[in-house]
């Protein structure tokens, strides 16, 4: 039994005549500990599959299931990352961080949750912006800000909804490492939706593609046989490296065409000359 | 310092003050100087041609109403009486004084005799006050009730009457509003079945609801001696103002941001929490908008409120300097037309920087 399993997963939204099929037969099996990511087109369905995983939404079909129990709910064993950050606007930082931390530990004593909040506030490093509202900081710093809530409930596995998609690639850089050094130091079990394949290769232990929707399930895995700690600089260089990216990018290209050409009605043009003025 | 007092003074609403602080401070003197032509000096002139316009237009009916007196004087007495109207209503005199719409002149002479007279009034009260303390205080001590004092109230006396009216009235909206309109936002069933009401009774004007609380009153303080009027002009001014607050309050309570609910879910917030921490704080800016609608609307029906009910304040003011129609009469109500305009543009200003006081979405 996997830690995480999804069997014969299907979600349908709408009813009758208007139901739009956005998953079909997805089978998922993630180990502890391990790191997974899965990348598709944008509008494939990975929002949906996140949210069916951390509990937000309910299969149509098929079952979740975690360390053997199925998913019904939200658990604070599944932290989530969202796209867009999704701060309460209204609260500090610092306040931001505590609400979760107090849901997550009611009985503890207020010295201990404020220096949970303080010490995760450390760790992505805005201990100077502690006092700021979302609206007052960067991306990078909210989507850090949202990093630093979902570990701050301590939870088993951290699911990641394109978390850096909106951000500029040095920040997209520097985060991708906080990210790994937490997953790495911790031992926790990840699993990362993203639409960059050098990303994916770069964080994960596996790359799933997630074929487009409607009607999107999961492709054949690509294993990633690169050490770790794995270096940004030589992983260019990196033989296995390349290999992958072409594997990916290619099998992602096939089924990109696929969907142009299966997608595409034929449209009669009216036979028309362009005039010659003379 | 002066970048604080810059943000300050535009929080509440008083940007026009910013260039002159920036130039007394030395900066960008051109600029500024544009930017205060811009800002103060075109809105005083816009003031005067006001005033002027006033006064060429009060003259104008004057003079229509002068000459319309000498003519049903001629027709009636003929020439010697025409004669000795024009001869009067050329001396001022009270009696025979066209009464049309006053002069600016005429009701800055109203404004400060109005002052004049809350002066010898407060002054009678006081003496009033003193008179009566040390029977008071043996009334008092007898247990029987105290004498008050029963005279005239003045002008001022009679804008806080009205102030008290409103805030009361005010108050009630909220009370009434916004917890139910956060009990039909949260659920949609009650929403849909209390739509209907919702919908009726919105537009229904002041004047009736004054009419459906008196019936009700009347009725329920039949026993009691108090005076009803003040309950019934607030309780009125309540019921009319209460509909912006509470669909603001549906509205803002029902659109709560999806990703913002997510978060609630995804940190397992208990339905309590969820209310107060997530729900009530995103729609805080909107029920602000409403709140301030509410208190504006209030201020604009009360005056109506309180003619109608006979109740003391600026509206019962007004229908008693009509009514009265003394040679001032017209000037005052004009001068009451100001106080209610200037105090509602303050109310409005107060509530504007209260809701950017909390909402959060500042930039």
């Amino acid at each position: 039994m996997a830690y995480l399993e999804l069997n014969n997963i299907y979600k349908t939204y709408g009813k009758g005549t208007n139901a739009t099929e956005v998953l079909s037969n997805i089978n998922l099996h993630i180990e502890e500990g391990e790191f997974v990511a899965i990348v598709g087109f944008s509008g494939s369905g990975k929002t949906t599959l996140v949210n069916l995983i951390n509990g937000l939404l309910k299969p149509t079909s098929g079952e979740v299931l975690f360390k053997g129990q199925p998913v019904i709910d939200t658990s604070h064993e599944r932290g989530v990352i969202f796209q867009n950050y999704s701060l309460l606007p209204w609260l500090t930082v610092y306040q931001n961080i505590s609400v979760a931390v107090k849901e997550t530990f009611p009985k503890e004593s207020k010295q201990f949750r404020d220096t949970r909040v303080k010490k995760y506030i450390e760790m992505v490093n805005l201990t100077p912006a502690i006092h700021k509202r979302p609206g007052e900081l960067s991306g990078g710093m909210r989507q850090r800000v949202s990093i630093a809530r979902a570990l701050a409930m301590d939870p088993e596995m951290i699911i990641m909804d394109e978390p850096l998609g909106a951000l500029d690639a040095l920040t997209r850089g520097n985060l991708q490492d906080e990210i790994l050094s937490i997953w790495d130091e911790n031992k926790r079990t990840a699993l990362l939706i993203t639409n960059d394949v050098d990303e994916g290769i770069y964080m994960a232990d596996r790359i799933i593609p997630l074929r487009p929707g409607p009607n999107a399930t999961l492709g054949p895995e690509f294993k990633i046989n690169i050490d770790r700690p794995r270096d940004k600089t030589l992983l260019n260089d990196d033989p296995e490296f390349k290999k992958t990216r072409n594997d990916i990018i290619e099998y992602l290209m096939e089924i990109g065409q696929e969907r142009t050409t299966t997608s595409a009605t034929e449209y009669i043009l009216p036979e028309l000359e362009p005039r010659h003025f003379d | 310092m002066s970048d604080r007092l810059i943000t300050i003074v535009r929080f509440i609403g008083l940007g026009f003050l910013e260039p002159v602080i920036r130039l007394a401070r030395g900066e960008e003197a051109k600029k500024n100087l544009t930017e205060i032509l811009k800002k103060i000096v075109a809105p005083i002139a816009s003031i005067l041609i006001f005033l002027f316009i006033w006064q060429t237009g009060s003259t104008a009916l004057y003079n229509k109403e002068a000459a319309h007196r000498i003519e049903k004087a001629f027709n009636e007495q003929g020439q010697e009486g025409a004669d000795a109207m024009a001869l009067c209503i050329e001396s001022g005199n009270v009696s025979c004084r066209p009464n049309t719409l006053p002069s600016p002149t005429q009701v800055k002479a109203s404004f400060l005799s109005l002052l004049k007279d809350h002066k010898i009034i407060k002054a009678d009260k006081k003496a009033f006050k003193e008179k009566t303390a040390e029977i008071n205080k043996k009334r008092a001590e007898a247990g029987e009730t105290l004498i008050v004092y029963t005279g005239r109230p003045s002008f001022v006396d009679q804008i806080t009457t009205s102030l008290k009216t409103v805030f009361a009235g005010f108050l009630l909206a909220i009370f009434i509003a916004v917890p139910i309109g956060i009990a039909l936002g949260l659920s949609e069933t009650l929403k849909s079945s209390l739509n209907w009401l919702i919908q009726i009774f919105k537009p229904v004007s002041p004047v009736v609801w004054l009419l459906l609380v008196f019936m009700i009153v009347k009725t329920l303080n039949k026993n009691s001696d108090t005076d009803s009027s003040f309950l019934i002009s607030f309780i009125s001014v309540g019921l009319c103002s209460m509909w912006a607050t509470l669909v603001n309050t549906i509205m803002g309570v029902s659109t709560v941001d999806k990703d913002i609910l997510n978060v609630a879910k995804v940190l397992k917030l208990g339905p309590l929490q969820k209310v107060f921490k997530v729900i009530l704080p995103s729609s805080l800016p909107l029920i602000f908008t409403g709140l301030r609608i509410t208190l504006s609307v209030a201020w604009m029906v009360l005056i109506a409120i309180e003619l109608l009910a006979q109740s003391p304040g600026l509206g019962s003011f007004v229908w008693e300097e009509f009514q009265n129609g003394a040679n001032d009469s017209n000037s005052k109500i004009i001068v009451a037309m100001f106080v209610i305009g200037i105090i509602g543009f303050l109310l409005d200003r107060i509530m504007l920087t209260i809701q950017n006081f909390v909402s959060f979405n500042k930039n």
